[in-house]
């Protein structure tokens, strides 16, 4: 199992252009033989990987504990739905002002609460998701529609054409997913990515070596926070019904364990992890009640045959694991 | 006079949380981990408590209030054997592996805990049997009651809270409870068994969280498998108020969000109450990032 994971990890790294054509070429060929509840769970697992790889931004790269990530991706769903609704704009121009919406209030809510340490940090981010659901609940300035949520959102139009079928749901989301992967890899490896990685290793030596935490934690927030708001408006197009329980807290753990399951920091990692915890739940219905608690028992299970996540990143696996277990080949030391 | 009554009623149910809230700091204490399942461990004092009270009165063919009291030892005994069991499948192998795979575990333990008791039980709202609680109250001067179950609430949690407290400052293994909390490894080089302290924080904890659920479940009368995660989550961040790892601030936390939100619901709106009590926890961390009684934790070097 581990054999054949470094090998295809292996492969992966070596990033030829025809690994990564060839798989949006499977991305896209995969629904056809599909029927619509199919399709329908593809496109499921699309907006998880898209939130897991938001959310991984914060949990995998700055370290910062996000258990309220939910509450942004309600907010972005509930930014498009109103302005569609109250002001007629077509839903694919609402996309940018969910995301500013997320991404100021991500801002907002963390900026004041920076420095506070891991445990504080988690706590302060579920009780703000608890606090954007139960205001959505309570319906503010009586426009959220209380516990019933939004309904009647239009449809995403693209060039006159109205998306209607799951299939064309799941190529708008393959679109922006390819984007939100593209981005996400040149983030891990640019100035600010390992930044991040470095503030989450040791944030006093970071400081030490002039790396601005405060602004780069606070970027974290923001960008993942923005990214979130972009996939809840996504939602609020395919399933045009909202409702306050898009920030539960379950959703939140959700968005968590994609991002520790999978392997934190690492992007495959954030495939496995939606695999896991999202499409394998969606596709056992039949197992019911029960679900939830082999959902649980794998969870335990996964932590403790492999604390470091499916897919992990190397920098991760060698800090958990410990140097000794695999020779590095020269080469790669230095990604 | 109606702030009295509502102080009244909000230290009843600070009291729940205050109870609750010593698992999570006891646990924190000794492992730095949230555990997550402490909120269905509390559900499942509750579920226990309605089987074995059920069981006991069907064997006695009468109502008697007596019958509580073995139930609460039994009630004890069993969440604390749970909590032990879950210490030693889901936590114990990953002391080593870093922040968060213990978190994961610990969700992941609290899904199993909840799935189980909506399976066992059944979705809906349970009652316990009619007539058990002492019903009167005694009426102060201008209009103020105290129910006779508020009285009892409150004793049994002082005297627990109480017990705890002078078991972990007096004896031997308190002792050891604090010294583990502090450093892992030198406890280890002193001569004491860190896995059995820590294990008997897992007997501890939980044991109190599951009487607190027996408590609450007679206090109220009747809940369903979502008490595990709507007390849960109220009494840690009554731990969080309070300073987590702290056993006097885990009380105090408990007490001041039971008076925060019963003033909250009684004179903003019941709806907005949980809102109140989130707002004013973010407001404490802002100018306590430790909590209220925390300690100030000097940043590593």
């Amino acid at each position: 199992m581990t054999g054949l994971l470094t090998r295809l990890r292996k492969a992966f790294s070596l990033r030829p252009l025809w690994w990564q054509v060839g798989l949006v070429v499977l991305a896209i060929l995969l629904p056809l033989p599909m029927g619509d509840y199919y399709r329908s769970v593809l496109w499921r697992t699309g907006l998880y990987i898209m939130l897991g790889l938001s959310l991984n931004i914060i949990v995998g790269h700055a370290g910062l504990f996000q258990l309220g990530h939910a509450a942004f991706y309600a907010l972005g769903a509930y930014t498009s739905a109103l302005l569609n609704l109250h002001f007629h704009i077509p839903l694919l121009l609402t996309l940018p002002a969910s995301v500013a919406v997320a991404a100021l209030f991500g801002y907002l809510i963390t900026r004041p609460i920076l420095h506070l340490r891991g445990d504080y940090l988690c706590i302060v981010t579920i009780a703000f998701g608890e606090v954007v659901r139960l205001v959505l609940v309570n319906n503010l300035f009586g426009i959220t529609g209380g516990a019933n949520g939004l309904c009647a959102i239009d449809r995403p139009v693209l060039f006159g054409f109205e998306l209607r079928q799951p299939i064309y749901h799941y190529y708008l989301m393959l679109i922006f997913l390819v984007i939100t992967i593209f981005a996400a890899w040149r983030l891990e490896n640019s100035r600010l990515g390992r930044a991040w990685m470095y503030v989450r290793e040791d944030e006093v030596a970071a400081e030490a070596m002039g790396i601005d935490t405060t602004r780069v934690k606070l970027l974290a927030f923001v960008l993942g926070s923005g990214w979130a708001g972009l996939a809840g408006a996504l939602y609020a197009g395919k399933i045009t019904v909202i409702s306050p329980d898009l920030s539960k807290f379950m959703e939140s753990v959700v968005m968590f364990c994609i991002v520790v399951l999978g392997g934190t920091g690492s992007i495959p990692g954030i495939f496995v992890g939606t695999l896991g915890m999202v499409t394998l739940p969606e596709l056992s219905r039949p197992l019911k009640a029960w679900r939830d608690a082999w959902l649980g028992v794998a969870m335990v299970v996964m932590m403790i045959a492999r604390p470091e996540g499916l897919w992990p990143s190397r920098r991760v696996r060698l800090e958990i694991r410990g140097a000794k277990e695999e020779a590095l080949p020269a080469s790669a030391a230095g990604s | 006079m109606q702030l009295i009554q509502q102080l009244i009623n909000g230290v009843t149910i600070g009291a729940f949380y205050a109870l609750v809230a010593l698992g999570y700091t006891m646990v924190y204490g000794v492992l730095k981990l949230i555990n997550f399942a402490h909120g269905d461990l509390f559900m499942w004092g509750a579920y226990l408590g309605l089987t074995g009270l059920s069981a006991l009165l069907a064997l006695l063919a009468q109502t008697s209030a007596w019958a509580i009291l073995p139930v609460v030892i039994i009630v004890m005994v069993s969440v604390a054997l749970i909590g032990v069991l879950i210490e030693r499948v889901a936590y114990r192998p990953l002391r080593t592996a870093g922040r968060l795979a213990p978190v994961i575990s610990a969700l992941g333990a609290a899904f199993i805990l909840e799935s189980l008791a909506r399976n066992v039980y059944g979705a809906s709202w349970k009652t316990y049997p009619a007539g058990i609680t002492p019903t009167g109250g005694i009426t102060l001067g201008g209009g103020v009651r105290v129910g006779v179950m508020q009285i009892i609430v409150l004793v049994v949690s002082f005297l627990l809270m109480g017990g705890l407290y002078l078991f972990v400052q007096r004896t031997r293994i308190g002792t050891a409870m604090r010294a583990v909390s502090l450093d892992h490894d030198v406890s280890r080089l002193m001569g004491i068994d860190v896995d059995r302290i820590i294990a008997i924080v897992f007997l501890i904890g939980p044991g109190l969280g599951g009487v607190a659920g027996l408590i609450v479940a007679l206090y109220y009368g009747s809940f369903d498998f979502t008490l595990g995660w709507v007390f849960g989550l109220k009494a840690f961040i009554a731990a969080i108020m309070g300073g987590i790892g702290n056993i006097p601030g885990a009380m105090l936390g408990g007490m001041l969000l039971g008076i925060i939100e019963t003033l909250g619901s009684g004179y903003v709106s019941p709806q907005w109450k949980d809102v109140i009590a989130y707002v004013i926890l973010i407001v404490i961390l802002i100018f306590r990032p430790t909590g209220l009684l925390g300690e100030r934790v000097a940043e590593k070097l």
